[in-house]
């Protein structure tokens, strides 16, 4: 029990830290948003379940937190997506295809 | 020792989230360095509540990362309409 926790606790902190990286490292807006979303909220789950084995007190507030987590990350980090793009924030010059963009102007 | 080297390893990451929050060239850079840093935080949380025994910090944590979702929403719906 406790080496599963430890080994989750540390599996996510080091996604966390690979996280951080790709915020430091990515050209623009959509690519920091892809890396930074997704690799905090694995290591946020990660530790999180982690947590709940090493301490058995926490467990049922760590499930409601990683829940809550699945749940609103991928809401939150889509809708900053979808804003930075109508706001007019350019592309990364490597992007090769821009589909949102083909269906705002099929739309309007 | 591994919730000491975790907790380190977490604190790296929320250094160089923060150096994205302070030199990021729009405010939507900004506004994704402060969504990591919400989700880094709680996970910090998690993890000094389970170090130190006390389980008032995992309360913290879920009310930091409401807090965060809810308002990381409203500044992008906020910024939709103002950098145009």
């Amino acid at each position: 029990m406790t080496i599963v926790g430890d080994v989750l606790i540390l599996l996510g902190s080091i996604f966390l830290v690979l996280g951080g990286l790709g915020l430091i490292r990515m050209p623009d807006v959509y690519n920091r948003l892809q890396t930074g979303t997704k690799a905090s909220t694995l290591g946020a789950m990660s530790i999180l379940l982690g947590s709940a084995f090493l301490a058995p007190g926490i467990a049922a507030k760590s499930v409601l937190l990683i829940i809550f987590i699945a749940l609103a990350n991928p809401i939150s980090s889509s809708t900053i997506g979808r804003s930075a793009h109508k706001g007019g924030v350019p592309l990364a010059p490597g992007s090769v295809r821009d589909d949102l963009k083909k269906n705002e102007e099929a739309s309007s | 020792m591994i919730l000491i080297i975790s907790m380190a390893l977490i604190g790296l990451a929320a250094l160089l989230t923060v150096i994205r929050l302070l030199r990021g060239p729009s405010a939507f850079d900004r506004l994704v360095a402060s969504d990591v840093l919400s989700v880094i935080t709680a996970a910090f949380m998690a993890v000094y509540s389970v170090s130190t025994g006390s389980i008032f910090f995992i309360d913290v944590a879920i009310v930091d990362v409401i807090i965060g979702f809810i308002g990381v929403v409203m500044i992008a719906r906020f910024l939709q309409g103002v950098l145009k």
